[in-house]
């Protein structure tokens, strides 16, 4: 059995009337990058943000170390746990090493706002996103790519050692996609559990360790990418028929998806 | 600009640091000038012995028990608006999120004008006002509530309701004997005018518990603004903290309304006015305060001064002063 931080079990998960899933359960491996993948509206982002206790399930409970998640102070849990949601505000005007710095508010008190160990954090966590060199760039001037990179670093800086992240991909073009991704995988190697709701099912492959594939609210397989991605399951999830070929670059599956014509010189 | 005392830091933005310091003292200007002067000039020297009652009788009585209770009334009432402007923009993240555009202050009018019509004394009148706040503030939070409220349907919300009330005062206006209108006319507009210590000290009593409170909230608030599941995953209660700010800002409008009447204008221009002179991002609940105070105090001195001996409401100038120099920093924002 795996050690696992992070598990929820028998979670009912619904936005006001709208029942997203009933009885899931799921765990997160240590160490583990983990991404949870599925159509859209299967309840994978609601999965992610009910782990993070942004939403409170109707029935079942997170838990966090052993503990019910909601029953730990707020600001003890912003210290284990940290959450890169789908879409943040930028404050007007506001620089990146300002916005970084706000990553530290969970380790604050009222009379200590701004410790030696605050400046380091933020340091380090611009050292690690390559932001470092746009500390007093306005934020908002920034492209698409480097604010995610920053909103990257915030969440760095509040050191935790479990990082969510809601679709940090979404809006990126596809180098910037790669390149966040590539950038979790490093904060994974550095000793970090990372959860990330992806859309690409080749990327999800690609960086997880550990792979959630949802359905209609329900975990339809869990496991080690190379283990558990079969035409069937991809055909059962997405509703796709494909063909599985092993990505020339990592050894992980590649989905192919079936052409309706096929070009003559291939049959040939 | 770190500062660090054994275990106790802080860090600080010079150029706040800077307004900060800079408006305390244009308010203390403003207010001796508004002790000095007016149709009797009462000479620096002579306001301090004055207010330590070591002075002549008449200045005395001019000083303390005329300009003095007036000058404090600006102050405190200026730095309540201020900040109950800062806490709404904050909250709907929309500057158009200030209590004079959300109908807070068209309530406390509707309640002040009952009160008038009631044939009411000054505290009744007062009291009226705060009750009208308290209550549009609850009526269009639950229009506004949807399992939680979000910023711009508070703002519509508060602008319909705003609308609304405005029409009920011009009704009641039209139905009260002239005299009550006149009254609540001259109220309406906004007006220091005549206040004693017993305007400024309920003011000053809110303010004493509400400023330690505002100081609280100020920086989960700013995280909230970022967005409330980025408030959250910093370990911030988001529905505490929202249901103190508006308990605070309902509060703090409803008191200075109460003492001044419907002031136009300063709790919508000092926030702003605050965050473009700081460069902050985000609320800034000390110097939104300040700029206030500053503000009405300012206006205040002008209203009596400019056309003496025609003494001019002080909102008629609060909107002409804080509207003009709003516009002249937003032309300057878009370069």
């Amino acid at each position: 059995m795996v050690s696992s931080r992070l598990s929820g079990t028998g979670l009912t998960l619904a936005y006001d009337q709208r029942v997203v899933a009933t009885d899931l359960s799921v765990t997160i491996p240590d160490a583990s990058f983990t991404v949870i993948i599925g159509p859209n509206a299967c309840g994978k982002s609601t999965l992610l943000r009910a782990l993070a206790r942004m939403l409170k399930p109707k029935a079942g409970a997170v838990h966090l170390d052993g503990s019910v998640i909601t029953s730990l102070p707020s600001k003890e849990v912003a210290r284990r746990l940290g959450l890169l949601p789908q879409s943040s505000i930028v404050p007007d005007g506001i620089t990146v090493a300002d916005l970084v710095a706000r990553g530290r508010y969970p380790h604050q008190k009222l009379m200590r706002q701004w410790s030696k160990a605050d400046e380091a954090a933020v340091a380090e966590a611009m050292r690690a996103t390559d932001v470092a060199g746009l500390a007093d760039r306005i934020v908002d001037e920034l492209s698409g790519g480097q604010r995610q990179r920053v909103w990257l670093a915030m969440a760095l800086a509040q050191e935790t050692p479990i990082l969510l992240l809601d679709e940090p991909t979404t809006y990126l073009d596809i180098s910037h996609q790669i390149e966040v991704l590539d950038l979790c995988a490093d904060l994974h190697e550095a000793g970090r559990t990372m959860v990330a709701v992806l859309h690409d099912l080749n990327q999800a492959c690609r960086y997880a360790t550990h792979l959630i594939v949802m359905r209609a609210g329900e975990i339809v397989a869990a496991g080690d990418p190379t283990e558990i991605v079969t035409p069937e399951l991809v055909e059962q999830v997405f509703d796709l028929r494909c063909e599985i070929i092993q990505d020339p670059q990592t050894g992980t599956p590649l989905i192919v998806p079936e052409a309706r014509r096929r070009v003559a010189a291939a049959t040939a | 600009m770190n500062v660090r005392v054994g275990s106790w830091s802080v860090r600080l933005a010079p150029r706040a640091l800077l307004v900060t310091v800079l408006l305390i003292l244009i308010g203390c200007a403003v207010s001796v000038a508004a002790l000095a002067t007016g149709e009797f000039t009462v000479p620096v020297p002579d306001i301090i012995d004055a207010l330590f009652g070591q002075g002549t009788p008449v200045a005395e009585l001019i000083v303390s028990k005329l300009r003095a209770p007036r000058v404090v009334t600006g102050l405190l009432v200026g730095a309540a608006f201020g900040l109950s402007g800062a806490i709404f923009q904050s909250l709907t993240r929309n500057p158009l999120g200030s209590p004079d555009f959300i109908g807070f202050t068209a309530g406390a009018s509707t309640g002040g004008i009952l009160a008038v019509v009631a044939g009411g004394s000054a505290l009744v009148i007062a009291g009226g006002a705060l009750l009208g706040c308290v209550a549009t503030a609850a009526l269009v939070y639950l229009l506004a509530y949807r399992g939680g409220v979000a910023g711009y349907r508070l703002v519509l919300v508060g602008i319909g309701a705003n609308a609304l009330l405005l029409a009920v005062n011009s009704y009641l206006l039209t139905r009260a004997n002239i005299n009550d209108a006149a009254t609540a006319g001259a109220w309406l507009t906004g007006s220091l005018s005549g206040r004693g210590w017993d305007h400024a000290v309920p003011v000053a009593l809110a303010l004493a518990v509400l400023l330690p409170l505002c100081a609280a909230i100020s920086r989960p608030m700013r995280m909230i603004e970022m967005g409330d599941d980025a408030a959250r995953a910093m370990g911030i209660r988001v529905e505490v903290v929202r249901a103190a700010a508006i308990a605070a800002g309902v509060l703090l409008s409803g008191v200075a309304t109460a003492a001044a009447g419907p002031v136009a204008f300063v709790a919508l221009a000092s926030p702003q006015l605050a965050r473009r002179l700081t460069r902050s991002p985000g609320v800034t609940m000390a110097s939104s305060a300040l700029m206030g105070a500053v503000l009405l105090t300012a206006a205040d001195l002008a209203a009596q001064r400019l056309l003496a001996p025609t003494q001019l409401p002080v909102g008629v100038l609060t909107a002409a002063i804080g509207g003009t120099y709003l516009v002249l920093l937003l032309r300057k924002d878009r370069h």
